[in-house]
């Protein structure tokens, strides 16, 4: 499926929803579906941009990106689109950067099915309003991602994670720029990426064994709180997973709702009418 | 009508903060670029974000635009004021509020300087990463009203990976804050549109930004090549080889022989171009670098390979970049820089575009610019006492903007579009495309007083832009 006939799935009139590989959301089954094209166009490693499809599972991206020694900045689930659609970062956040810096361009396509560029193919670029921002993290509420040009990083040669009962701010304070500090109240994971022995030299100032793997994360909610409040404001909360220096918690309990600026509300609720008067795109996230 | 707005502006605040004599106006009507001065007919100076708003308030009362202005060192006449705006000057904003250093952030008011408040980090191992040219004098609202770049953002990215949070007065007139010090705030990415939005979305009153841990190790090298192409084709290797240096930065023959004559640093004067690479980071991935960046660069013939022996060699090798161009003045009395971007593994072919439409145009040409994200900025040298050099100095700049979006790049990298490449647009966007632009900008602005006129092309002339040749005096490129 190539890009027009992507906007011509998506149409112009019926109310329509997106899916991908339903990981992170699924179809609701009282509106119509369509799928973004997939499949890698073309990986550049001198430029450090791939470009593929939106519905190309990440990992097929991932695994592609590999064998050219490069690795890019998404949780490793569902399709490229839908991870952008969703807008959350994995839990290196810390060291590698937000998901919301990895998108350069995009052809998405409008609530009135036709293909609109989106940002610009080179690694810098500042040529008028940057649209791929606000489309990282609309829920496809503004644009079904049709393709995507995207930044990618080298794979560091190392990458160990090292856990124990420490305090993580003084680890964050005396790493250098670690890949990921995270806390469950009393125990401490931090994976250090890199040079190998830059990366012992590092587990040693850290002072923790090497474990294989980051912790299971609770999946009951996703809290999104200042770093600075995390050390008080968890404790006694219930099960909880912190991206410390970053302040997402992966929690047991569902994120508490929180008061809702009324310009701010104003500002995304004249978007959407924008970008799409008549709620047809994903109409069921309302 | 403007006398009013001045009027009420006074009563606001004072009669100090308020400008209208036209000798002083005239300082308020460019910016640091070679663009025609656009008009204003009163500046404020507020010192809060309160007064901020009723500024913005009273120039709505009065529907006269408005336009938030830094420093001025813009290269695109985003803070040109048109048809008589009101220039809202935020150079009195200029504390940092406070400093989180457990967590590396601070909250700033947009009129502190970019590289006053890396300097105010320095005791705590933290900077602000986006480097700018203007890192000295340009402020961090401008920053972000540009998304600038610089330098180290190769590494780093530019202004928009490093703002958390801005709080704004928009064009209606209300504060509130985009985004925040949490890391996934509900809703759509306000922040991160606002980021490099030229003052076309409201006024940025407080910046909360990310600060960055000081490398504990950084080598500095000087490569050189007898061709400027050799130059070229190792920036593509070293990335290609999985390297992210910090900073990866070419001069030219003709710059590499004007920054000598100005600062001493012992520059290879007779080589095509040179290369000046830092990396930076813990010892073991710094050294391998070094080693790897070494081969590479041998490997495409480098002629001499230097690296900076202390932090005296180091900040010598930076000087000479940074102040290339003070240095251009040797040359001829003025010159026009130019942005664009281009692939990598473009960059050997537009440079020879740049070098043959500046000779056809009969002009000088240096190149000194950001190669490892393929950044140029041509800097076209000329004198304007001589007749009929800027009709030459604007074909030429149009003609390289046209051959760098030719090979698949952008129109600019980091000083953004504002009047200066607003009727370029259509080279990369499509009618449609724009219009998307501009439904974000209507969201923001619906009566379009936050600085208009710049970003997005008039309807007309953006379908129209094979015409530009003829495009009438003012229209700059």
């Amino acid at each position: 499926m190539d890009l027009a006939e992507f906007a011509e799935d998506v149409g112009s009139e019926d109310p329509v929803t997106i899916v991908g590989l339903g990981t992170r959301v699924s179809a609701s089954g009282a509106v119509r579906a369509v799928t973004a094209p997939s499949g890698i166009d073309w990986i550049q490693p001198a430029e450090m941009t791939v470009s593929c499809g939106a519905g190309t599972p990440v990992r097929d991206l991932v695994e592609a990106l590999a064998e050219h020694g490069q690795t890019i900045s998404i949780p490793p689930s569902g399709t490229v689109g839908g991870a952008l659609a969703v807008g959350r970062s994995g839990i290196r956040r810390l060291g590698r950067g937000p998901i919301r810096d990895v998108l350069l361009q995009t052809n998405y396509i409008s609530a009135w099915g036709t293909v609109i560029k989106a940002g610009g193919p080179t690694v810098k670029n500042v040529t008028g309003f940057d649209l791929c921002r606000l489309l990282v993290g609309s829920h496809g509420r503004l644009g079904f991602l049709g393709d995507v040009i995207l930044r990618t990083q080298p794979r560091p040669e190392s990458s160990r994670w090292f856990s124990g009962e420490a305090d993580p701010w003084q680890l964050l304070a005396a790493l250098y720029r670690p890949s990921s500090i995270l806390w469950d109240g009393t125990r401490t994971w931090v994976c250090i990426e890199g040079h190998p022995t830059d990366v012992a030299d590092q587990a040693r100032i850290a002072g923790l064994p090497e474990v294989e793997r980051p912790p299971q994360l609770p999946s009951g909610g996703r809290w999104s709180l200042p770093p600075s409040s995390l050390r008080t404001a968890l404790p006694g909360t219930g099960t909880f997973v912190a991206e410390i220096g970053v302040g997402v918690v992966h929690h047991s309990q569902p994120a508490p709702s929180r008061h809702s600026d009324q310009a701010v509300a104003e500002l995304n609720h004249r978007l959407k009418s924008e970008f799409d008067p008549r709620n047809r795109l994903n109409p069921q996230l309302g | 009508m403007t006398a009013t707005l001045a009027g009420d502006l006074i009563a606001e605040l004072g009669v100090g903060r308020v400008r209208t004599n036209s000798a002083e106006l005239g300082l308020y009507r460019r910016d640091a670029s070679t663009l025609d001065d656009g008009s204003t007919s009163v500046v404020c100076f507020p010192q809060t974000t309160d007064e901020v708003r009723r500024c913005v308030l009273l120039a709505r009362k009065h529907n006269v635009a408005f336009v938030a202005r830094g420093s001025g060192t813009g290269l695109a006449g985003g803070a040109v004021p048109l048809d008589g705006a009101l220039v809202i000057i935020l150079t009195k904003m200029n504390k940092v509020i406070s400093v989180d250093v457990e967590n590396r952030l601070a909250w700033v008011e947009p009129g502190v300087l970019n590289l006053d408040l890396t300097r105010q980090m320095s005791i705590h191992g933290l900077h602000f990463a986006p480097d700018p040219s203007s890192q000295q004098s340009c402020s961090i609202g401008g920053n972000v009203a540009n998304n600038s770049g610089g330098p180290h953002c190769l590494a780093d990215g530019v202004t928009a990976s490093h703002v958390l949070a801005v709080e704004v007065v928009l064009p209606d007139g209300a504060v509130t804050v985009l985004g925040g010090e949490d890391p996934e705030p509900d809703g759509l990415d306000l922040r991160g549109v606002f980021v490099g939005s030229e003052g076309m979305l409201g006024i940025a009153t407080k910046i909360c930004v990310r600060l960055t841990q000081n490398p504990p190790f950084v080598r500095t090298m000087l490569l050189d090549f007898e061709l400027v192409a050799d130059g070229a084709a190792t920036v593509s290797a070293i990335i290609a080889a999985g390297m992210v240096p910090a900073a990866v930065e070419m001069m030219d023959q003709l710059c590499l022989q004007a920054v000598e004559a100005f600062i001493h640093a012992g520059l290879p004067v007779d080589a095509g171009g040179a290369l000046l690479v830092e990396v930076a980071g813990l010892e073991h991935g710094v050294a391998a670098s070094v080693e790897q960046v070494e081969a590479i660069g041998r490997a495409h013939r480098a002629r001499t390979v230097r690296i900076a022996e202390d932090d005296a060699e180091r900040m010598l090798l930076w000087k000479g970049r940074k102040n290339a161009f003070g240095a251009v003045a040797r040359i001829k009395p003025n010159y026009y820089l130019h942005d664009t971007v281009v692939p990598r593994s473009k960059l050997v072919e537009v440079l020879a575009a740049v070098y043959e439409i500046a000779a056809r145009h009969e002009l000088l040409v240096l190149n000194v610019f950001h190669a490892g994200d393929g950044n140029l900025h041509p800097l076209l040298v000329y004198d304007k006492r001589e007749p009929g050099v800027m009709d030459r100095v604007h074909a030429a700049g149009e003609e390289i903007v046209r051959a760098s979006v030719a090979a698949g790049g952008s129109l600019s990298g980091e000083h953004g579009i504002g009047l200066e490449k607003r009727d370029f647009m259509g080279l990369m966007f499509s009618d449609a495309d724009l219009a998307a632009q501009g439904s974000l900008r209507h969201a923001f602005d619906p009566d379009g007083l936050s600085n208009p006129g710049k970003v997005l092309p008039h309807p007309a002339t953006c379908s129209d832009i094979q015409h530009l040749d003829h495009a009438p005096e003012g229209t700059w490129i």
